[in-house]
């Protein structure tokens, strides 16, 4: 890994928490928990399906665990449209 | 509002003059989304939740993904017994023995009995039991609640063989709960093939082939004809545990667990007693109330028309509850909400395969291994379409479309779900494919073709 490279990867990392986050689509979802379990920081992700809202938490990382790890696809990254009415 | 010398909850709780008290029986998926609709429309009310689990609310389906070791006990639990507190619902730990409508009062197992203004069944499913001789015997299991599967798991700790009865998805839960605890697996289909009345033949044999891989044999036109108890002995198994099955043809399987998973029956004996209107479930209207105006259904118990379908259908689906509690306690709480039934639609893991079912995707096979529902089941997906069928890919990622007329009907993607949701939203929205459905009849390439197709659709 170059120097250069190792800010590529932060860059691209940071432009995803700024514009991209995590959407539950409920009616896949069953509650089993996996997504909470598997959260690093300990979000509830769960929640965010049990209510329909995208986890919108500042401290997501957005890191993807729980969007892979959801044996049901409920889960998925989204794109933030910050000038969206 | 006496009620004689019994105890009698609602009287005591009575602190407000316009207090409403809803009563829920059942706190499954349904109760829960139930009790939060009316907490959301009514704060003053005063909501029962009556329910004989002992665990409480927790989340059936993941029972799969504990019985693999996926994810420990505890997280099985959506919320906290204090998030509960706060909301204010009262819980029971009980059996409703009857319901006496003219009164609007239940009469529980332990004594109490509780007047309602507004009623609320949702009861769910109960699992089939076995009817085989040795059913009784210690070892022989089924999937339908906390206590099963913990029982599964602790039979485990000493078994080494296992032979797994039935069909549908729960089968497939304990043959894959049971594998991942080093079991040995012995799957017995009646037929010659796995769920025929909803996957077709190719599907079938995709599940059979990766259960085949993971070691598990199957035995083709087999049925168990007795389950064989122990012989004592000093290091033989017990009377009272389970030694073997014996199937009809006499062959005698050695194995310490017997799992059976043949299908589920809505819990309608409450609803049958009241002689409200009952038909496989309890017929309720776009409202979700049943013939009763003050007693509402929702879950699995609950028999609601499908436009799809048209008929009145049950679901077994954790989402189709979840959507029939809310309106039912929004309705309940005085609002207005209509249950307008989407299609039905599954994500499930089938042999470790990913699978989404959507819609009506029957092609007429039969199924000899279960009786009536299954979990995690639609009665519309049994629907034999007018459709012409559209399959690509014969490995592990497939498509198969059900085209009607100028829409699609139902899908099954496995393996790959790229275009899972896209093929769910065709077919909820009933999206015109009039200008791709060559292409797609014409089988190359659908993958493509659909990604395309809602790209622009998207993009429109």
């Amino acid at each position: 890994m170059t120097f250069t490279s190792i800010f590529q990867k932060d860059k691209t990392k940071r432009s995803v928490l700024v514009e991209g986050q995590v959407v539950p689509d409920s009616a896949r979802c069953v509650q089993c928990g996996i997504c909470s379990f598997h959260c690093p920081i300990e979000i509830d992700v769960r929640r965010h399906a049990w209510t329909g809202q995208p986890v919108q938490a500042s401290r997501c990382l957005t890191c993807g665990e729980c969007v892979a790890r959801c044996p049901r696809g409920v889960l998925r990254f989204e794109r933030i449209d910050l000038f969206e009415k | 509002m006496s009620n004689g010398a019994k105890p009698h909850l609602t009287s005591d709780y009575s602190t407000f003059m316009n207090q409403k008290t809803f009563v829920i029986v059942g706190t499954g998926a349904a109760g829960i989304g139930a009790a939060e609709a009316i907490r959301a429309n009514d704060r003053d009310a005063k909501i029962i939740l009556i329910g004989d689990e002992p665990a409480g609310y927790y989340s059936r389906p993941g029972l799969a993904y504990y019985l693999t070791g996926e994810i420990p006990e505890e997280q099985l639990f959506p919320f906290s017994r204090s998030e509960f507190k706060n909301a204010r619902f009262d819980w029971i730990t009980a059996t409703v023995l009857r319901i006496d409508r003219d009164n609007r009062k239940l009469v529980l197992d332990n004594g109490v009995v509780l007047d309602y203004d507004c009623l609320l069944l949702a009861t769910g499913a109960s699992a089939r039991k076995s009817d085989l001789p040795g059913s009784d015997l210690k070892g022989v299991v089924q999937l339908d609640n906390l206590h099963d599967a913990r029982e599964i798991l602790q039979h485990t700790r000493r078994a080494k063989r296992a032979v797994v009865l039935g069909g549908g998805i729960t089968a497939l839960e304990i043959v894959e709960g049971l594998v991942s605890q080093k079991i040995k697996v012995h799957y017995f289909l009646r037929g010659d093939r796995y769920w025929g009345n909803v996957l077709d033949e190719t599907e079938s044999k995709i599940i059979e082939h990766r259960l085949l891989e993971e070691g598990v044999r199957i035995h083709y036109h087999t049925d168990a004809e007795a389950i064989l108890p122990g012989k004592g002995g000093l290091f033989g198994r017990r009377s009272d545990e389970v030694a073997g099955v014996r199937t009809k043809e006499g062959e005698e399987i050695p194995c310490e667990i017997v799992a059976v998973a043949i299908g589920v029956v809505p819990r309608i004996e409450l609803a049958k007693d009241a002689r409200l209107e009952i038909d496989r479930g309890v017929l309720v209207d776009d409202r979700m109330r049943t013939s009763d105006p003050n007693i509402f259904a929702a879950g699995d118990i609950a028999q609601a028309y499908d436009p799809f379908a048209r008929r009145a259908v049950l679901d077994v689906l954790w989402p189709v509850a979840c959507d029939q509690g809310r309106v039912a306690g929004i309705n309940m709480a005085g609002g207005d909400a209509v249950y307008t039934k989407e299609v039905p639609l599954n994500v499930t893991r089938l042999a470790g395969l990913t699978t989404t079912i959507i819609g009506a995707v029957s092609t007429g096979g039969r199924d000899d291994d279960t009786i009536g529902i299954v979990r995690g089941d639609s009665e519309t997906w049994r629907t034999i379409p007018d459709a012409l069928v559209s399959q690509s890919g014969f490995d592990v990622n497939r498509i198969r479309l059900m085209i009607g007329e100028t829409v699609v009907l139902g899908a099954i993607v496995m393996g790959d779900q790229t275009l899972s949701r896209p093929i769910h939203q065709i077919v909820k929205d009933q999206v015109d494919i009039t200008s791709i459905k060559d292409k797609l009849v014409d089988g190359k390439d659908v993958s493509g073709i659909l990604s395309d197709f809602w790209r622009a659709i998207r993009q429109k």
